[in-house]
């Protein structure tokens, strides 16, 4: 039976480079969503925040040298570490740097009695239980998530807070614990005997290892 | 082939096609379906009310996601209920598909050929009911990838040792075959489609699913190839997909569930309500759509008789269950769990099942029952019924009495329950409807090819 030609020769072709295309999209596509969820652009690791007042820790913390404690007073006691009020910035404040049009939105802040709104930097989602105090107690220093604090003029996001990364510490934490007395010390660097001192310290803190991953650790 | 049988009493009730056949008379009675003739008024009768049962499925599904689960009657201590009562039935009702296509196939069955194009295809909607049912059930459906082990940012894998999630490997997999064995059988015949309809929309779609298909021998050489190893593919899937399924209660622990004879029985019950499901659709199609000519009470006797082996196959796992319950597990909690199914507050549901499935199925015995179109269509609504209340049995009377007096509980199916399961029946008959109305739904050229050798055996 003699059929008319329904499609014309280039359907042959069509129909090959969509099998192809098919394809080169389906990988390109699964890789792509792998990388942009990794990627700075949905992380912000990296990027520093607008915040109402450009503060530096930069110039807090190394050239000042404020300790970590003077402003977030509740990281050993409490799960939140604590964004300082506007009086604990005045205490200083009150007396230096009074005039300045860069730090107005605190004397604004001063004078109203409405607290300054930072945009928040590292937030974790609200089901994980995260508690600051523990982790100062066992010997988990600030810079170990936080990064190199006194380095930024502006404050940006150090780590990925993907759970992976939460884990690399919960499954192993003799590779980051360091001396109770050095978790405020934003010098500090792992020695050279890391491994053997971190396990003595994980030993001498009782961090129980085996229960470091349980689910109900961090997820209630 | 059956005609070479010379014992009398083995004589088939009626040939595999009915004489005064040829290649044209078949390819138009099953193409001119879909290309020439309107649709019967039963059509469009089933099409509205199939879409309405979608619809309602719909909107309790968007309701569902809206106000979540709470809406379903589960809760502790049964937190399975309904969909998965349904999901297991469903995917049970898909394997006389595979059954018929694949293994049939491999062991040169011919009366596959009038049926295993519809069989497939009932597979394939019966399959999108059961996947629906876990998609519903997890609550949060836009996070079920999870269950997938995908590249994620947790550094987690699922748990490999779960059968939850093998259960999400045998029935993607189970979907994919069956999809590309279907489509594969099809090509042929689209093409016939795509020859014989009119210029236009209809041609242009059906040439593009076609794929270009010309009929020639290369393309039969490759085609014969393809179907055979997806037949060979799907030949264990016949048998591994249920016995997963089985194994998502058989791994627990819970009394009633916690059983060797599982997965074999399983695999039975799916054959037996699947081969039901065929039946219940196919009695009435075939007289709609005067397909008596190809669908004959050979096909009709053959199906009952499946049933009737594969129903008694789980006859023996009821009364296998009733021997460990009551004698040989030596458990309280097994003894008692099989009182209370039988004098339970759900005792009249396994009353029921075993009425549907006990005595309704010795009917098939008969060859009058086997060969009688109402007698079978009714027969097979019933053990289409007593498969689905078996699942119920096993979900929900375990469920709601195990270990701890203090933690019994009732289950009781509210309207959302109720709105999710007859909506998956309208989806399952709105999606045959639509299969009817725009594919063949007999396999035209195997059925060519069936003819001629019948017709060629009896002149010789």
């Amino acid at each position: 039976m003699h059929v008319a030609q329904v499609f014309n020769e280039s359907a042959n072709t069509l129909a090959r480079a969509s099998l192809v295309v098919a394809a080169v999209a389906l990988i390109a596509g699964g890789g792509l969503a792998v990388a942009l969820y990794r990627s700075s652009y949905v992380t912000q690791v990296g990027i520093a925040k607008d915040q109402p007042i450009p503060f530096s820790h930069q110039r807090h913390v190394a050239g000042n040298g404020i300790d970590c404690r003077y402003c977030h007073t509740s990281v050993e006691t409490g799960a939140f570490a604590g964004i300082p009020p506007t009086e604990t910035c005045m205490t200083c404040h009150s007396q230096v740097l009074t005039e300045a049009n860069l730090i107005q939105p605190l004397h604004d802040s001063w004078n109203s009695g409405a607290p300054v709104r930072w945009t928040r930097v590292s937030d974790l989602p609200d089901f994980t239980y995260f508690d600051h105090s523990i982790h100062i107690a066992k010997g988990v220093g600030c810079t170990t998530c936080h990064g190199p604090v006194d380095q930024m003029p502006l404050t940006w996001k150090a780590e990925t807070f993907h759970m992976s990364w939460c884990l690399q510490c919960h499954r192993a934490p003799e590779k980051f614990v360091r001396p109770k007395e050095l978790v405020f010390d934003v010098k500090w660097t792992p020695p050279t005997d890391q491994f053997a001192q971190g396990a003595r310290l994980v030993e001498e803190y009782g961090i129980k290892k085996e229960q470091l991953t349980d689910c109900s650790v961090c997820h209630r | 082939m059956e005609n070479r049988l010379s014992h009398p009493g083995l004589q088939p009730v009626a040939p595999l096609i009915e004489p005064g056949h040829d290649d044209a008379s078949i390819t138009a009675t099953v193409s001119d379906i879909v290309l020439e003739k309107p649709q019967p008024k039963a059509w469009w009768a089933v099409f509205f009310l199939s879409g309405g049962l979608l619809t309602i499925l719909g909107l309790s599904t968007l309701w569902l996601f809206w106000m979540g689960l709470g809406i379903w009657g589960i809760n502790v201590p049964v937190g399975w209920g309904f969909a998965i009562v349904n999901l297991v039935w469903w995917i049970g009702i898909g394997h006389a598909g595979t059954l018929i296509s694949a293994i049939l196939h491999l062991f040169h069955q011919g009366w596959r050929t009038a049926i295993n194009r519809f069989a497939e295809a009932m597979t394939l909607f019966a399959v999108m009911c059961a996947g629906l049912f876990p998609l519903l059930h997890v609550g949060r459906p836009w996070a079920i990838y999870f269950i997938l082990p995908y590249p994620n940012t947790m550094a987690l894998w699922p748990q490999f040792r779960s059968p939850l999630l093998w259960d999400v490997f045998a029935i993607s997999t189970y979907a994919t075959v069956s999809m590309l064995f279907w489509y594969t059988g099809l090509l042929p015949d689209l093409a016939t489609l795509r020859d014989r309809a009119p210029r236009g929309i209809k041609k242009t779609l059906y040439g593009i699913f076609a794929l270009g298909w010309r009929g020639s021998a290369r393309h039969w050489h490759r085609y014969e190839t393809a179907y055979l190893l997806f037949a060979g593919l799907s030949t264990p899937l016949v048998v591994s997909v249920h016995s997963v399924v089985s194994l998502d209660f058989a791994i627990s622990v819970i009394p009633g569930w916690h059983a060797t004879i599982f997965p074999p029985y399983f695999v039975a019950g799916a054959i037996y309500s699947g081969f039901a499901m065929v039946l219940t659709l196919l009695i009435p199609i075939r007289k709609l759509y005067k397909l008596e000519d190809f669908i004959t009470l050979h096909h009709l006797d053959l199906m009952a008789k499946v049933m009737l082996a594969t129903g008694l196959i789980v006859l023996y796992g009821y009364a296998s269950e009733v021997f460990y319950g009551l004698v040989y597990s030596g458990s309280e909690h097994e003894t008692f769990m099989m009182w209370n199914r039988i004098t339970g507050p759900y005792g009249w549901s396994y009353i029921a099942l075993l009425l549907c499935n006990g005595v309704a199925l010795q009917f098939l015995w008969s060859k009058r029952v086997r060969t009688s179109a109402v007698p079978l269509f009714i027969l097979s609504i019933i053990v289409n019924i007593g498969m689905w209340l078996e699942r119920f049995v096993i979900v929900v009377t375990s469920l709601t009495r195990d270990y701890l007096p203090s933690s019994w509980g009732h289950y009781t199916p509210t309207l959302y329950d109720w709105a999710a399961y007859v909506g998956s029946i309208g989806l399952f008959f709105f999606m045959v409807c639509l299969f009817v109305r725009y594919l063949p739904m007999i396999n035209i050229f195997e059925m060519r090819h069936l003819n001629r050798h019948i017709r060629h055996e009896s002149h010789s």
